[in-house]
C-alpha cells in the first residue's frame, strides 16, 4: 500500500544543533505507528516536519497528494480576546453542520458544549475537542502528539478504544507520539523508538525487546534506571542484527 | 452641513470600516506595538516623500511595509519583539521629525502628521481613504478563513494546507495600507488607537470573530462621527476628540457585556 506521508533520510536542525539524524519513515492507510522516545528526542519535531511546519536541513519529506491532516498538537493555547465558541472551533477552516458537530463531541466524550467558549474549557476537555476538529475534517491521517495528556486513566483507555474504532471503520493511518508505553504496546500496529535517531523499530512485541529500547525506557531489570548508559555515538545498522555495545552495569561488563 | 464636515465624517467612516476589521486582528494576534511601530515610522515616510516630491500616501506606505518587513525578519532571527519594536518606531519617529526639520523651503505643518487634520481632507484625499480602505476590507475578506485559522493557531493552520507565513505578509500589507489612510485622519501618533480601541469595544459584544469585527467596523465609525460632532461644537481638535470618544465607548462597552454576557 502506497504510503500516506513518509520521511526520508530526514535530519533537522535548531540553528546549529542538530536534533533528529537520518530519519526515515512512513505511514500507510489504517495503521497505528507509535513514536517513543525520552523528552527532546525530536518526535515533536518530527511529527511537525511530517506536516510541513518545520523545514528540513536535509532529506525528503512526502505526503501524498492530496491529503487531509487531522493535527492534535501537544498545546496550543487561544487567546481569550477571540471571541469563539467550541462549534465555531470545530467549524475552523471548513464549515459543518451543527449535527455532526454533536456527533463528533459525543463521539469523543464530550456532551452538549456546542456553544461554549473555547476558552473556558478544562485540558481534558480542550483535549478531546482538538480531537473531534482532526476528526471532522475526514483527515487521511491523524497525527497526535501526546493526545492522552489531561486525560485521567479511563479517559485515555477511552481514547485510545476510539482511536482504534477510527481505524476499523474509515481506514485512516494513525501518527502518534506517546508516553502511556503499556498502552502503547497494546494499541500499536508499530513501534518506533527515538531519540535524535530510530534506536529501534517494530512491531510493539520485537521493538520490547530491543535492548535499545530497554535501555532507553529502563524496563527489565528490577526498576535499576540509574544503572543504565545509552551509547548514541555508535553507528546503526538498520535491518540486520545490533551488534554494538550498551553498557547495561558494570556487573555485565568485563574489565579483565 | 458644511461640506468639509461632510467630507470628514465620510473619511472617519471609511477609515473605520477597515480599521475596525483589521483592529481585531491586531488585538488577537496581541500586534498592538506592532501598529505603534509602522504608524509612528508614518513621519519618516512623510518626510522622505516631501524630500522626494512625492505623494505623502506613497512615502508611509512604502516606509510602512518596510518597517513591518524588518521587524518581522528580525523576529524571526530570534530577536525579542517587543525591544526591537521598542529601538525601531521610536528611532523611525526621531529620524522622521530630524529629517522633516532639514527639509528647507518647504513649509511643513507637522502637527497635522502628528495629531491629523480630518476636516482638511479634500475630496481627492476621501477617494483615496475608501478605495484604501475597500482594499484593506476585500483583502480581509478574501484570506478570512485563512487568517483566522493562524491566529488560532500557525500549527493546526499548516496542518490544514494554509501558509502562516503568506497570511502574515497579507496582515501585513494591510495594515502599512491602512496606516497611509488613517494619516491625514487621526495622525501618526493616534492611528493604534484606532485599530485598537474598537476592536478591543467589540470585543465585550461579541460571541463570534465575525461579530467583533462587524462590531469594531460599527463602533469605530460611530466614534468617527460623534467625535467629529464633539470637536465641532466644543471647538477641540478633532483627531483626539474621536480617539477619545472611542475610549469613552470602550468603558462603555465594557460595562454593558458585562451585565448582558457575563465574564466570557
Amino acid at each position: 500500500m502506497s504510503a500516506l506521508i513518509s520521511a526520508q533520510n530526514v535530519c533537522l536542525r535548531y540553528g546549529a544543533t542538530e536534533v533528529l539524524h537520518d530519519v526515515s519513515l512512513e505511514v500507510v492507510p489504517g495503521e497505528i505507528l507509535t513514536l517513543l522516545g525520552p523528552n527532546g528526542s525530536g518526535k515533536s519535531s518530527l511529527l511537525r516536519a511530517l506536516i510541513g511546519i518545520l523545514p528540513v536541513a536535509k532529506g525528503k519529506i512526502t505526503r501524498s497528494a492530496g491529503l487531509r491532516i487531522g493535527y492534535v498538537p501537544q498545546k496550543l493555547a487561544i487567546d481569550r480576546s477571540l471571541p469563539m465558541s467550541v462549534a465555531r472551533f470545530l467549524s475552523l477552516p471548513d464549515w459543518h453542520q451543527p449535527q455532526d458537530i454533536a456527533i463528533a463531541l459525543v463521539r469523543v466524550g464530550l456532551g452538549d458544549i456546542a456553544n461554549h467558549p473555547i476558552q473556558g474549557l478544562s485540558g481534558g476537555q480542550f483535549q478531546r475537542v482538538l480531537l473531534a476538529r482532526a476528526m471532522l475534517t475526514r483527515p487521511n491521517i491523524l497525527i497526535l502528539d501526546e493526545p492522552t495528556q489531561g486525560l485521567d486513566q479511563r479517559g485515555a483507555a477511552g481514547f485510545y478504544q476510539l482511536i482504534e474504532e477510527l481505524r476499523t471503520q474509515t481506514g485512516v493511518g494513525i501518527l502518534m507520539v506517546s508516553h502511556d508505553l503499556h498502552v502503547v504496546m497494546s494499541a500499536s500496529d508499530r513501534v518506533i523508538c527515538l531519540n535524535g535517531h530510530i534506536c529501534c523499530q517494530g512491531t510493539p512485541l520485537v521493538v520490547s525487546h530491543a535492548p535499545e529500547y530497554r535501555a532507553l525506557f529502563g524496563l527489565g531489570t528490577m526498576g535499576a534506571l540509574a544503572l543504565y548508559q545509552h551509547d548514541h555515538d555508535h553507528d546503526h545498522d538498520h535491518g540486520s542484527a545490533h551488534d554494538h555495545h550498551h553498557y547495561h552495569n558494570k556487573a555485565d561488563h568485563d574489565h579483565g | 452641513m458644511d461640506d468639509f464636515l461632510l467630507r470628514a465624517a465620510l473619511a472617519g467612516i471609511g477609515l473605520a470600516l477597515a480599521a475596525g476589521p483589521l483592529g481585531t486582528f491586531v488585538v488577537w494576534r496581541r500586534m498592538a506595538y506592532f501598529g505603534d511601530a509602522t504608524s509612528h515610522a508614518a513621519i519618516l515616510g512623510v518626510a522622505l516623500a516631501l524630500a522626494f516630491d512625492l505623494p505623502i500616501g506613497f512615502g508611509t506606505l512604502f516606509i510602512g511595509l518596510l518597517m513591518a518587513v524588518t521587524v518581522s525578519t528580525l523576529a524571526a532571527r530570534g530577536w525579542a519583539m517587543d525591544t526591537t519594536l521598542g529601538v525601531v518606531a521610536h528611532s523611525a519617529l526621531a529620524f522622521g521629525l530630524v529629517a522633516v526639520s532639514f527639509l528647507q523651503g518647504v513649509r511643513v505643518d507637522l502637527s497635522a502628521y502628528l495629531f491629523g487634520d480630518i476636516l482638511a481632507v479634500s475630496s481627492y484625499d476621501l477617494g483615496m481613504i475608501w478605495l484604501g480602505s475597500l482594499a484593506v476590507v476585500l483583502l480581509l475578506i478574501w484570506r478570512w478563513s485563512g487568517l483566522l485559522m493562524s491566529t488560532v493557531s500557525e500549527d493546526l493552520a499548516y496542518a490544514s494546507g494554509y501558509k502562516p507565513d503568506f497570511e502574515r505578509l497579507i496582515l501585513t500589507l494591510a495594515l502599512a495600507l491602512t496606516v497611509a489612510l488613517a494619516l491625514k485622519i487621526v495622525g501618526a501618533l493616534l492611528i493604534g488607537a484606532m485599530l485598537i480601541i474598537p476592536a478591543a469595544a467589540a470585543r465585550n459584544l461579541s460571541r463570534t470573530p465575525e461579530g467583533m469585527a462587524i462590531g469594531a467596523a460599527i463602533l469605530g465609525g460611530l466614534s468617527a462621527l460623534c467625535g467629529l460632532m464633539g470637536s465641532f461644537s466644543f471647538d477641540t481638535p478633532a483627531g483626539p476628540s474621536i480617539v477619545a470618544t472611542a475610549a469613552v465607548m470602550f468603558v462603555l462597552c465594557t460595562l454593558v457585556g458585562k451585565t448582558a454576557l457575563g465574564r466570557v
